[in-house]
């Protein structure tokens, strides 16, 4: 077994298992950062590959950025996640039977005539790196899809604010510029009186 | 330059004006809310105008094959526009009543309709799936825009879970045609296919992932859970807007995955769509009948429409593909009509979406009355009114590609669906007005509405003008 073969099966094995964690384990934070694990040994299958720009993005995009919010959310929601389990026994004989049929059955269509070992080579990496390669393709002839993805970030945008940001009356908030233009006159008011002697 | 960014002027206006929407309506006071209206609707005709003076009667390929500009996207573009302009002005009364009439609503209803455009003139997988998540993440948010409403909150949660489901299944399909194949342009995906390459079983399996996600997005039965729950929650303007154009963008993207991309595999998809299309058309009509709520019945009544078009596409040939365009073009304005009368009887506090509401509506308004008996009538099948020839249409096609039974069992289905068609009609003909609170609206909802439901009339006595149209579209894009 040469280094790179044994590489590939030491890091799947983690993947698997640390899968498989995500979905066993009680304590929402723990799957979570199961979560970051597997995700982890991804990106380095995908070094393995070669395809060092898709490996960096997973880490950053969702290790640095989705996991950490997910991990936020579920710490600062207090949601009880053993009311939402509760009724997780009362599923697992009806899902783990369609689960395991279907398993079978894609096993019966596919061990047939989809397990020949595959020759299929590696591409060469492209001159300049991966990032420059698919920075070059973005831009040019994939611009009409990548601005289509632009568009539909915009929307997120647009919707979620459109759902959550609501003017409530009981609100108190300050308007600058009415507080710019106010005058001293309009809130103070300098009453003559004669000065008062004290008795005696 | 110029040349190559002319097929997609469309929708760059559109996403320009949408843009320039969403900006000027921060500025505006709700007093000239109708000025983002009316920019909405002067798009929406500049779109239409761009796609008509564009048209080519030879298909154009833009991006790098990413888009295709050939006679059936400029049709089933033009029509999009109409439908979406109609539906605005058709549910502006109704969203000001309901305090959703702002300017985000508007911008996501461009937004739908880019999307919708995209989707019909993509011509490769990266397009169809971008296209279908903008409009489907736009109808997600504009399902819950009524936020008081617990229904269309809940309808929403549906909307939105069971719709991720559905892109997931149809991007894992993807995925597997575009291992199988090696490509993502569904005109070479076409060659390899014909030529014999590409591993059979793994395209097999995508395609049944692709026509699963097809199927939830249409609303085919049993992946119609989702539609009935979304019409009913929805406020009525979105349930029109969800009811009508996203059905063609549905049907172009159906035509591109099934009738070009996947066209080698056509004795495996017709297998699947035969059952898709009998049981959404035996339990769409059978489910009506118990319905009490219009917007539920009609729900059904879409999953068994939707049927029906099938019954027309797995024909696979022009007359197939034809007559399934025409039902869709078809059931979008009848569907126009319906959900248009719905928002007419609608007022402050009262939503007119029972049966039970339109009971006597002759007697409080005879024309509105005679408007929703010809949409019963088109949905019903009833000659001389659009949806006869529709049905028409796709029966015969099927029965010409050698489906009698399935045709026979079509025709039984829309014979129970006539029971539920024509109750309404009883109830608005033979029962008393219980409510006689007169029926306002604006003028050009009003002028709109009446040609709609006479439009019905015009194209059901002469089908032939629409029909010629459909068949040339298709056979000016390759479907020969």
């Amino acid at each position: 077994m040469s280094f790179p073969t044994f590489l590939f099966y030491a890091f799947a094995a983690i993947l698997v298992f640390a899968a498989l964690r995500v979905v066993t384990t009680r304590n929402p934070v723990h799957a979570a950062l199961w979560l970051v694990l597997a995700f982890f040994t991804a990106a380095a299958h995908w070094l393995m590959l070669r395809a060092e720009f898709l490996a960096i993005a997973l880490v950053l995009v969702y290790v640095g950025a989705v996991m950490v919010l997910f991990l936020f959310v579920v710490m600062m929601l207090d949601v009880n996640f053993d009311s939402l389990r509760a009724q997780f026994r009362n599923y697992v004989p009806v899902a783990a039977t369609v689960g395991v049929l279907v398993l079978v059955e894609m096993a019966l269509v596919l061990l047939g005539s989809y397990l020949k070992p595959g020759s299929a080579a590696l591409p060469a990496p492209a001159a300049g790196g991966n990032t420059r390669a698919l920075g070059l393709l973005l831009y040019t002839d994939y611009v009409y899809a990548f601005e289509i993805a632009a568009v539909v970030l915009l929307v997120a945008i647009i919707a979620a604010i459109a759902l959550t940001h609501r003017r409530r009356r009981e609100t108190r908030y300050q308007d600058p510029g009415k507080q710019v233009k106010v005058r001293a006159k309009d809130r103070l008011r300098v009453l003559g009186m004669p000065a008062e002697k004290r008795d005696g | 330059m110029t040349h190559a960014l002319l097929p997609v002027l469309p929708e760059a206006v559109l996403l320009a004006a949408a843009c320039t929407v969403l900006l000027l309506d921060l500025f505006l006071p709700p007093s000239r809310r109708h000025w983002s209206f009316w920019l909405t609707q002067a798009t929406l005709l500049a779109c239409a105008a761009i796609t008509v003076a564009t048209a080519e009667l030879q298909p154009l390929h833009a991006f790098g094959g990413l888009v295709v500009d050939d006679m059936l996207s400029d049709f089933l573009k033009l029509l999009s526009c109409v439908a979406v302009s109609t539906m605005l002005f058709y549910s502006r009364g109704y969203l000001a009543v309901r305090g959703l009439f702002r300017g985000e609503v508007l911008v996501l209803t461009m937004l739908a309709l880019l999307g919708m455009m995209v989707m019909i003139s993509a011509a490769s997988f990266l397009t169809l799936y971008l296209g279908l998540e903008l409009l489907a993440l736009c109808l997600y948010s504009m399902v819950a825009m009524h936020r008081t409403s617990n229904a269309a909150s809940e309808a929403a949660m549906k909307y939105f879970v069971l719709g991720a489901l559905a892109s997931g299944m149809l991007l894992y399909g993807m995925s597997m045609v575009y291992g199988a194949t090696g490509s993502l342009d569904i005109h070479r995906i076409a060659r390899v296919i014909h030529a014999g390459q590409g591993n059979g079983t793994v395209l097999l399996f995508g395609l049944v992932f692709v026509v699963s996600g097809i199927a939830f997005k249409l609303g085919a039965v049993p992946y119609h859970m989702w539609v009935p729950d979304v019409y009913h929650g929805a406020p009525t303007a979105v349930t029109l807007l969800i009811g009508t154009a996203p059905k063609l963008a549905a049907f172009a993207l159906t035509l591109r995955l099934l009738g070009v991309a996947l066209a080698g595999l056509e004795f495996d998809w017709q297998g699947m769509l035969i059952v898709l299309s009998l049981l959404s058309m035996v339990l769409g009509n059978v489910t009506a009948i118990a319905q009490t709520n219009i917007k539920r019945m009609l729900a059904y009544s879409t999953i068994a429409n939707m049927g029906f078009m099938l019954l027309g596409f797995l024909a696979a040939n022009l007359a197939g593909y034809s007559a399934a365009m025409f039902y869709v073009v078809a059931y979008v304005l009848t569907s126009l009509a319906s959900f248009g009368v719905v928002m007419l009887l609608a007022r402050e506090g009262f939503e007119a979406d029972r049966i039970e509401d339109f009971r006597g509506l002759n007697q409080r308004s005879p024309w509105w009355a005679f408007i929703m008996l010809l949409v019963m009538f088109s949905l019903a099948g009833v000659p001389p009114t659009l949806g006869f020839y529709a049905k028409f249409a796709v029966i015969e096609a099927a029965v010409g590609a050698g489906f009698i039974w399935l045709a026979v069992a079509a025709v039984l289905a829309s014979l129970v669906g006539a029971f539920y068609y024509l109750r309404v009609v009883k109830v608005m003909y033979f029962e008393d007005a219980v409510d006689t609170t007169p029926i306002v609206a604006r003028g050009d909802n009003r002028a709109l509405l009446s040609a709609n439901g006479l439009a019905l009339l015009l194209f059901g006595i002469l089908p032939q003008p629409l029909m010629g149209l459909c068949v040339v579209a298709l056979a000016q894009s390759g479907f020969l």
